[in-house]
């Protein structure tokens, strides 16, 4: 059977089948990852206590006397450099894309190699700032910012590692389409362009809300 | 999807690179100003208005959204009405049961 509209437009959108798949899926994503922002919103303006960092923990840390708040505890230097490599992968990955526009496979796989490099260096940082959290006893139950912490961080990281397949699928076996059906292929990376510039859009602000506010 | 020509592509790759650049100095700028002294309302407001301009631009110039086709746009204002629905929903429910005692 063949799958209509995967590189001509649909007459009543104007758009191929895949791009409005992507942006339906996109839309319930924000849902999911809104109402996360939303609880931790809550929280933080009806807790007076949800940003205090518990005396245990204080003590487990040697911060001193005095009461100490979170986000204080947390790696800036480090969410700071991800914040620059998932930039980075943003930019790689509509290069890659470009590329294809321009008929350069080589480059394509170039740019689509460096936005899976990106990620999983992301993923690296991302797991010796959890080990270090981890090491000094902070754990998701250790508190009620540090719950939502980890859990939004680490669905974050989640959508990260189904980038990293799907990126690297397209860069791999799944390349190819490109020499059977190129603009199919174009319109694939596409897609998963736009799912990887969301995952950028969420760490954008998950950083200031999270690290430093 | 705008531009077809390889001088308009060459043109949008520019444009990527621009845009990149300027991500990476408003990040720069956002943990600039976590370090000012100010007040949190006005820290807050900073860091949210930086964020959404950020935002904004991977959005309108990565992700296409500047020139995309109608049933986008309509597919995004629903889930902005949505979104903005769950971020003030449960603030409202907390004020009326406050007012409520």
């Amino acid at each position: 059977m063949q799958i209509p509209y995967t590189v001509e437009e649909r007459p009543d959108t104007g758009l191929y089948n895949a791009k409005l798949g992507v942006w339906l899926f996109l839309a319930s994503e924000v849902m999911l990852f809104g109402a996360l922002f939303s609880s931790y919103v809550l929280l933080r303006t009806g807790d007076p206590a949800f940003m205090t960092i518990p005396h245990a923990v204080a003590e487990a840390l040697h911060l001193g006397e005095g009461a100490h708040r979170w986000p204080g505890e947390l790696n800036v230097p480090l969410a700071f450099l991800n914040t620059l490599v998932l930039i980075f992968s943003s930019v790689t990955i509509v290069m890659s894309w470009a590329s294809l526009r321009l008929k350069q496979f080589g480059k394509y796989r170039l740019w689509m190699g460096l936005t899976i490099l990106c990620a999983l260096g992301f993923m690296c940082i991302k797991a010796v700032e959890y080990n270090a959290k981890f090491s000094h006893g902070l754990f998701p139950a250790t508190s009620n910012f540090l719950g939502i912490y980890f859990a939004l961080t680490g669905l974050h990281a989640l959508h990260v590692i189904g980038g990293v397949v799907v990126n690297g699928y397209l860069w791999g076996p799944g390349a190819k389409m490109w020499k059977t059906e190129p603009e199919r292929f174009t319109n694939r990376v596409e897609v998963a362009g736009l799912y990887w510039h969301f995952v950028d859009l969420v760490w954008i602000f998950l950083f200031p809300s999270l690290y430093l506010l | 999807m705008s531009g077809h020509t390889v001088e308009e592509i060459r043109s949008e790759m520019r444009r990527y690179w621009v845009v990149g650049t300027a991500l990476f100095l408003l990040t720069v700028i956002t943990v600039a100003v976590s370090y000012l002294d100010v007040s949190q309302g006005v820290a807050i407001a900073i860091a949210l208005v930086i964020a959404c301009l950020k935002g904004g631009l991977v959005a309108a110039v990565f992700m296409h959204l500047i020139s995309e086709k109608q049933a986008i746009y309509s597919l995004l204002l629903l889930t902005v009405l949505f979104f903005i629905v769950l971020m003030l929903g449960p603030m409202g429910g907390r004020l009326g049961s406050t007012a409520l005692g």
